[in-house]
């Protein structure tokens, strides 16, 4: 048995798939942020991959560690948001805090 | 990676390790057994970079996703979530539709995945991380300069929005001190 792109390319559809069902069913956005994480990791992984069967396979695991730095900034952001939205709501409820104000 | 023998066992280890993480992700009513599995795809996912010889990746991947971002939102879900009432912790809804749309697009990536003749260029394995650093400041300095900043303003907006912004500072401790008074 060969392990090849195809491989890879499967284990990441696999994690999408996941993280979309992950964000498009819970209600705690600190959930919903992990299946963006998952997202995102499936997104990188497809950039390796592709990279190792490349030419030159620099150029696309350097846009891999650009995911991941993003993704890095991006969690900050959203959970400090979260932190907030605590504060306010007393809840990480996404459906219950639909309103802008208090 | 065209392995065979014992790397194919690696892999199929490790992508279990993986889809299992992420499965419990999704599924777990518990949302601290969801966050600790996120650490078992992380992991996992590292393993899948060092077996694609993208050894640089493979390490950034986990001292920034298990040792930050990880962390992060273990302090997320333990500030915020009543973690003591399980089943309010983690709610789900909508779940048949969302199932069937992620089987769908599940189906539809590992069908192209497993049919399109995709080129497969192999290269020996080399370490990259010379090459990482010399395309950081050569080909890719623009990028590398504009995720620097990038970096700066979440940190900043990360800061500001935890902290309560400069706004609304004061606000609640005016309300607390108002509080203890009555």
């Amino acid at each position: 048995m060969i392990i090849g792109l195809p491989h890879y390319l499967v284990v990441s559809g696999i994690l999408l798939a996941l993280g979309l069902f992950t964000i498009s069913t819970r209600r705690n956005a600190v959930a919903m942020l992990m299946g963006v994480e998952l997202i995102l990791n499936a997104g990188i992984l497809n950039l390796v991959a592709f990279s190792r069967f490349n030419p030159n396979p620099v150029g696309g695991q350097v846009f891999g560690i650009f995911g991941i730095v993003l993704a890095a900034s991006e969690a900050v952001v959203a959970l400090a948001i979260v932190l907030q939205l605590y504060r306010a709501f007393r809840s990480v409820d996404a459906s219950e805090s639909a309103e802008m104000k208090e | 990676m065209t392995t065979s023998g014992i790397g194919a066992v690696v892999f199929y280890a490790l992508m279990a390790l993986t889809i299992a993480g992420g499965a419990i992700v999704a599924f777990s009513r518990n949302i601290v057994r969801s966050a600790f599995a996120l650490l078992a795809t992380f992991m996992g996912v590292a393993g899948m970079y060092a077996m694609l010889s993208a050894d640089f990746v493979a390490i950034v991947q986990l001292m920034v996703y298990v040792g930050g971002i990880l962390i992060l939102i273990l302090f997320a879900v333990m500030l915020t979530s009543h973690i003591s009432e399980v089943s309010v912790s983690n709610k789900s809804m909508g779940v048949f539709s969302s199932a069937v749309m992620a089987f769908a697009i599940a189906c539809i990536l590992i069908y192209t995945a497993v049919t399109v003749a995709w080129p497969g260029h192999i290269t020996p394995a080399q370490p990259t991380t010379a090459g990482i650093g010399n395309a950081l400041l050569s080909d890719y300095v623009l990028p590398f300069e504009l995720i620097s900043v990038l970096l700066f303003a979440a940190l900043l907006g990360g800061v500001t929005l935890a902290h309560g912004g400069p706004k609304n500072k004061k606000a609640p401790e005016a309300e607390d001190s108002n509080g203890e008074a009555k």
